[in-house]
Parts: C-alpha cells; sequence; structure tokens
C-alpha cells in the first residue's frame, strides 16, 4: 500500500461514554483531496486528531506513512501540517514572526526560511500584512495565515480541520484553488468540511455522521449510486409541502432548499412523480414535480437519514434550521 | 543545531510575546519594587518618641547619662518611672509604654565588663516596628567615652517581650529576595504552557517536532533572565533605600540567585502539567508558594520550628535559597561553604524538570 498516505482500521475513539469515531476504516491515496463531510460533532477533528498522533485511539490503528501513531508519531511530525479547526498561531506575534517561529520549529535553515516566507507571503496574499499582530486580521486572512505557516515546510500530507467554516465564500473559492495548486505539487490533503460545495470539490470523500462513515467514495459515484430516487418539488408552500409529503410511507426524507423540496423516494417505487403529486394534491398544495439527479447533499441524507427536523449546526453556530433555507449548499437543510 | 534553533524558536517566541503582555511586563518589575517597598518601609517607618519608662536603679552619674543620651536621640521619650523591672513590665502590658530601660544597680561594675550586658532594654514585640526601631536603640554605642569608659560592644542587653525573633531589613530584604522570585517564578512559567494549552496553541505547536526537553528549556530561559533582574531591583532597592550590604561575592549571590531561579522556574512547569486552565495554574503556584513562605525560615526563625515542620521546610527550595542568601549577603560566606544547600537546590531542580518534561504529553488525552 505504497500509494496510500494514511490507513486506517477500525479506528475508534471514545470520550467516557460517548463514542466520537466508530470504527471507521479509511484508505487516503497520496496525492489527493480527500474529504471529509459531517455536520458539527461527528467526529471530524477527533479523526484527524488521532491521524496526526494527538489523540490515542481507544480501538484499531492508524498508519500515516507506514508508521503506526501514537507510537511513531515523532517520525511522522515533520512531514505532516496540521491546520487546528481553531486559530492556533499566535496572534500577539506579526504575521511574520509567526511564519519565522514556525520555519524554525520546522528545523528550516536560515536561507530556505527566508525563501519559503517570502513565497508564501506572496502565494497566500500576506505581503502587506507582514507586520501586522495575526490577532488583529480578519477571518479569511488569519486562514490563510495559517495556511502559509503549515505548508511552510513543504509537509507531503496536510490534515486541514474546517479550514473554511469562518471565511465568505470569495475566500473559499481562492482557498480551494491553493489546495488544487498544492495538490498537484504532489501534497495529499486530507480536509474536513460541513460545506456540501467543497465536498464535491475533492477527489475522494468520506462521509461521517454521529462517528461513523456512513459513505466512501468519489463524490460523482456517490450521487450517481445513491440508493434513491430523487425528485424536485417547486412550491410557494414548502412547508405544508413538506409536512404532507413526510407522512408518505415510500418517502424517505424531505429536504427543503430555498423554495424546493428534494424529495427522497425509495427505488422500486411506481411513477413516483405521479404519486408525490397526488400527495401534494390532497394535502391541498401545489407544485411541479420532476425527476433530478442525487446531489452530495442527498447523498448525505440518504446515508444518515437526517432530512431537516434535527438542525444541525455550523461549526459557527450561526446557521440553524431556517425556512428561508438561504445556505443551500451546507449540510443542515 | 535542529534542537537549537527549536530551542530559539520557543525562547525568540516567548520573549517577543513577554515585551508584548505589558500586565505580565508590569508584574515584572512591579511585584519586586512593591514588596521591598512595602516590606521595607514597614520596616524603616522613621518612628521617633516611642513612648519609654525607665527604671535606674543604679542612679549615678554614669546611669543619669545613658538616659539623657537615649532621650537626646530622640527615639524614645521618657514618660514614667519605675523602680523594677517588674513595674515596667506591667506598664508595658497596659499600654502605657512600649520601651522599658532597666538600669541595674552594679551599672558602673558592668559597663567595664565587656563580656556583660550593662542594662536592659524592655521591647514591645507585640509591636513589629517597635521590635525594630528599639533595635537601633540597642546597636547604638552611646558616648560613654564622655565620662570616661571605654566599652567596646554595646551597652544594652535587649529582652524583646512577645515577639522573640528579632526583624531588620537587613535580615528581611536578602530573604524578600527569594519570596518575591517563589511568587513570580512559578507562576509566570505555569501560566506561560497553561496559556498555550487555553489559547489553542498547544495543539499546533505539539503536531510540530519540537522536544519535550527542548520546549520546557526554551520556555525557562527567557524567565531565568526575567529572575536575574529582579534579583537586582531588589539589591539595588535594598541598598540603596535600606543600606542592606553584600557582604559576600556579587557573583555567588546571582550563582545561587540563577540556581533558586532554576529551580523554581522548573516547579512551575512541573505544576502546568497539572493545570487545564490558567486559573488553575495560578491556584497551584499559590498552593506551592504558602509552605514556601511558612515554612522557609522567612516567616519564623527555621531552628525553632517543630521537627516535621523542618523535615518538610528542607524539601522547599526557598529554604535552601534563605539560607543561601543570608549566609551570601549578611555573613558575607562563600558558596562553597553553603554546598548542602547550593546541592539541595540543584537535585531539586533536576527531579521538578525531569517530572515535568516526563509528564508532559504531545498529545490531548
Ligand atoms: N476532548 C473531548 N472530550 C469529550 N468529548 C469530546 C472531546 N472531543 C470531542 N468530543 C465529542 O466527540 C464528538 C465528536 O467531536 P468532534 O470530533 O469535534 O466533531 P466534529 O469535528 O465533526 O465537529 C462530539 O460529540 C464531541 O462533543
Ligand atoms: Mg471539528
Amino acid at each position: 500500500m505504497s500509494d496510500a498516505a494514511i490507513v486506517a482500521a477500525g479506528l475508534t475513539r471514545t470520550f467516557g461514554k460517548l463514542i466520537a469515531v466508530d470504527s471507521v476504516d479509511l484508505t487516503i491515496p497520496k496525492g489527493k483531496i480527500y474529504g471529509f463531510l459531517g455536520p458539527n460533532g461527528s467526529g471530524k477533528t477527533t479523526t484527524i486528531r488521532m491521524l496526526c498522533g494527538l489523540l490515542k485511539p481507544s480501538a484499531g490503528s492508524a498508519r500515516v506513512f507506514g508508521m503506526e501513531l501514537p507510537r511513531d508519531a515523532e517520525k511522522v511530525r515533520p512531514r505532516i501540517g496540521y491546520m487546528t479547526q481553531k486559530f492556533s498561531l499566535y496572534e500577539d506575534l506579526t504575521v511574520r514572526e509567526n511564519l519565522e517561529f514556525m520555519g524554525r520549529i520546522y528545523s528550516m535553515r536560515r536561507r530556505r526560511r527566508r525563501q519559503r516566507i517570502e513565497s508564501n507571503l506572496a502565494r497566500y496574499a500576506l505581503d502587506d500584512r507582514q507586520r501586522q499582530r495575526a490577532g488583529t486580521l480578519s477571518g479569511g486572512q488569519k486562514q490563510r495565515l495559517a495556511l502559509a505557516a503549515v505548508t511552510l515546510h513543504e509537509p507531503e500530507l496536510l490534515l486541514l480541520d474546517e479550514p473554511t467554516s469562518a471565511v465568505d465564500p470569495q475566500s473559499r473559492r481562492d482557498f480551494w484553488d491553493g489546495l488544487f495548486e498544492l495538490a498537484e505539487g504532489g501534497t495529499t490533503i486530507l480536509v474536513s468540511t460541513h460545506f456540501m460545495d467543497e465536498a464535491e470539490r475533492c477527489h475522494r470523500l468520506a462521509i461521517l455522521a454521529e462517528g461513523r462513515l456512513v459513505a466512501e467514495g468519489v463524490p460523482r459515484e456517490l450521487s450517481s449510486n445513491i440508493d434513491a430516487v430523487v425528485l424536485e418539488v417547486e412550491t410557494d408552500r414548502p412547508r405544508r409541502a413538506r409536512a404532507a409529503l413526510r407522512s408518505v410511507g415510500f418517502v424517505r426524507a424531505v429536504t427543503q432548499i430555498g423554495a424546493r423540496l428534494h424529495v427522497m423516494v425509495e427505488t422500486g417505487t411506481d411513477d413516483p412523480e405521479a404519486q408525490v403529486r397526488a400527495v401534494l394534491k390532497s394535502g391541498g398544495v401545489a407544485g411541479i414535480v420532476e425527476r433530478v439527479s442525487a446531489n452530495l447533499e442527498d447523498v448525505f441524507v440518504a446515508a444518515t437519514g437526517f432530512d431537516g427536523d434535527v438542525a444541525l449546526p455550523a461549526a459557527d453556530g450561526s446557521a440553524g434550521a431556517d425556512e428561508s433555507g438561504a445556505g443551500s449548499d451546507e449540510v443542515h437543510p | 543545531m535542529s534542537s537549537l534553533l527549536r530551542m530559539g524558536a520557543i525562547i525568540g517566541k516567548e520573549i517577543r510575546q513577554l515585551s508584548r503582555d505589558r500586565l505580565t511586563f508590569g508584574m515584572i518589575i512591579g511585584i519586586p519594587l512593591l514588596q521591598i517597598l512595602l516590606f521595607g518601609y514597614a520596616i524603616n517607618l522613621d518612628v521617633r518618641h516611642l513612648r519609654a519608662g525607665v527604671a535606674d536603679q543604679a542612679t549615678t552619674q554614669l546611669s543619669r547619662q545613658l538616659i539623657a543620651d537615649v532621650e537626646a536621640s530622640q527615639v524614645v521619650d521618657i514618660v514614667a518611672r519605675a523602680r523594677t523591672a517588674g513595674e515596667l513590665e506591667d506598664m508595658m502590658r497596659r499600654g502605657e509604654i512600649t520601651v522599658g530601660i532597666v538600669i541595674p544597680a552594679d551599672f558602673e561594675r558592668r559597663v567595664r565588663e565587656a563580656t556583660r550586658p550593662a542594662a536592659q532594654l524592655l521591647v514591645d514585640g507585640s509591636d513589629p516596628t517597635v521590635a525594630n526601631i528599639a533595635m537601633r536603640l540597642a546597636q547604638m554605642r552611646f558616648e560613654l567615652r564622655k565620662v570616661g569608659v571605654e566599652r567596646p560592644s554595646t551597652v544594652f542587653e535587649v529582652r524583646t517581650y512577645y515577639n522573640p525573633e528579632r526583624r531588620s531589613a537587613v535580615q528581611i530584604v536578602p530573604a524578600l529576595i527569594g519570596v518575591i522570585l517563589t511568587l513570580t517564578m512559578v507562576l509566570f512559567t505555569s501560566v506561560a504552557v497553561v496559556r498555550e494549552r487555553e489559547r489553542g496553541n498547544l495543539e499546533l505547536l505539539i503536531t510540530t517536532p519540537i522536544r519535550n526537553l527542548e520546549l520546557m528549556i526554551g520556555k525557562i530561559i527567557p524567565y531565568i533572565v526575567i529572575g536575574l533582574i529582579q534579583v537586582t531591583i531588589i539589591l539595588l532597592v535594598g541598598w540603596y533605600l535600606f543600606d542592606v550590604p553584600v557582604r559576600g561575592s556579587v557573583v555567588d549571590l546571582y550563582q545561587g540567585s540563577l540556581l533558586f531561579i532554576a529551580a523554581s522556574l522548573s516547579l512551575g512547569l512541573m505544576l502546568s502539567t497539572f493545570a487545564k486552565t490558567q486559573f488553575q495554574a495560578m491556584q497551584l503556584a499559590f498552593l506551592a508558594f504558602l509552605p514556601q513562605l511558612l515554612l522557609s525560615g522567612f516567616m519564623f526563625p527555621f531552628d525553632g520550628m517543630p521537627p516535621l515542620a523542618q523535615r518538610i521546610g528542607r524539601l522547599l527550595p526557598l529554604t535552601h535559597f534563605i539560607a543561601i542568601v543570608r549566609g551570601v549577603v549578611l555573613r558575607g560566606a562563600a558558596l562553597e561553604e553553603l554546598m548542602p544547600n547550593v546541592r539541595a537546590l540543584g537535585i531539586f531542580f533536576l527531579i521538578t524538570m525531569t517530572l515535568a518534561t516526563l509528564r508532559f504529553r504531545k498529545r490531548l488525552d
């Protein structure tokens, strides 16, 4: 398995009675962007922490570059870069001082350190912020600084824990462009997210829910292999339509996306469009029904059974289950 | 080389952060200044005109001369006359006087015998200021020559009531170095580590190749410098304001201080491995401070403590440092003469440093 950067088998971690990560099997190939998609509390951070030797697995094993963790953690450390979910550089140091610090901690010699710092400052558009204290940076700048810091020593493996949770959409796109560049350069990237659009961009994806790995594969294949029929309902009374549909046996889940509903129907249901129309009609709701191909959110819903009754707050705690459904590309409906 | 680089990174970072943390920076200078001024001022209060009673049993020219000299010093005002020491004691208990002067009937003879105290000073020790002021009186060399008496030693034998231990700025200031260092050094290091944990910096730091020992050493070196600065502040203020001399070698003093600072810092590091929050770290630091304050010989004379207290006291670094600093500063001893204490500090440092390094886990669980 020399082409795998990470291999985990039966990886489990408990905190008291809580099973935060539940026998997860993983093989993460080298040079790819591998995503962890899951709502808050699904065990993404705990898994990543085990994969960089910060937490000892309660059961199972994790190997990085063929080395057993946490036993061989020290040997692995120079080869990995870990970007924590919460900003963990020094807020009272400047941008440049933080980078200098990280360069020294990774024992980079002066010449290479200078070179790498200059190149990362330019690459992550921090040139004109060099002398600014990290604590005064915006969310997007902090996140770029964090990435600049963990990539300074050119690690073979990057572990990024919800790197974009605190930044605006444009910064997220720029950030992902940066990740693709790194992957093209041969870096293996493990990135956790609760954004659907980000998950879609990964080469491979693992969907986590309540500590279990519920689906794994190439995003497009995950969507096309979904074991359900997805219908889209456009209506001006989504709430009422949803209530009506959820009481029907063959409907597995109803997810609201803006003014539209995604209705997941058991495969093998006879003429699902007609049946759904009938349900809507008897519920007194007008709506246009059409069959669509599944997106990742449907995959997630199909794999977990979450369809919106449980609010899955975003990492920053800002989003709940709101009727307008503005954040249509997030895990929570 | 890599190791030095990593250690240097920690040291440099720590110094930068310190120089930007005004509160901590203020504490580095402020705590020693405040403490020494508070202690020193209380001790040095130039109290004059203490109420004194005299029992002059000699009533000779010489005894009257002595009383006149004492009054001339303005340290005491003689407000009462008594016949016996017992009467003076009664007055003192009632609070009418704070100092009693007893001149025995054979005063003339005693004055000429340098081996015996010529007169007695009764001091109300319940008030430490009084005790210290009266002590100055005792140390005065009265101009008895005027009346044709040559006496090399002081005139008075001092009997301190209610507080048999005699203190003075000279005794307290050197020991104060130890107390201040104990307070600040343990606190600074334990908080410095726990703060990183609290702010989340540690999670990043422990995924880097830094080794435990490098991290520990990197954390204490900046504070060693700070400790030495504090020693200097206390010595300078002590010398300037309170005339505390350094009788021994300054190099010895700094070497001893260095060892004690290292021991206190490693104690702080060890405590930090038990604390999750800065508040817990502070509580632990305080917990470590109290027994040192009480059992080190700073508050109570070490030899007078019960054996168990002494045994505990010998385990504490402050005890040994106070022995060293009093030896070097006041008795002019060389460090080689204080080897048992030096060794004890060294061992304490090694043990706590080892424990801290072993207990520190580059893991979150
Ligand atoms: N140190 C810990 N102690 C106790 N419970 C924890 C700890 N870390 C995580 N958990 C719990 O484990 C579960 C998974 O958490 P986490 O891995 O942080 O999820 P995610 O990163 O996907 O949001 C959560 O229920 C969380 O409360
Ligand atoms: Mg997380």
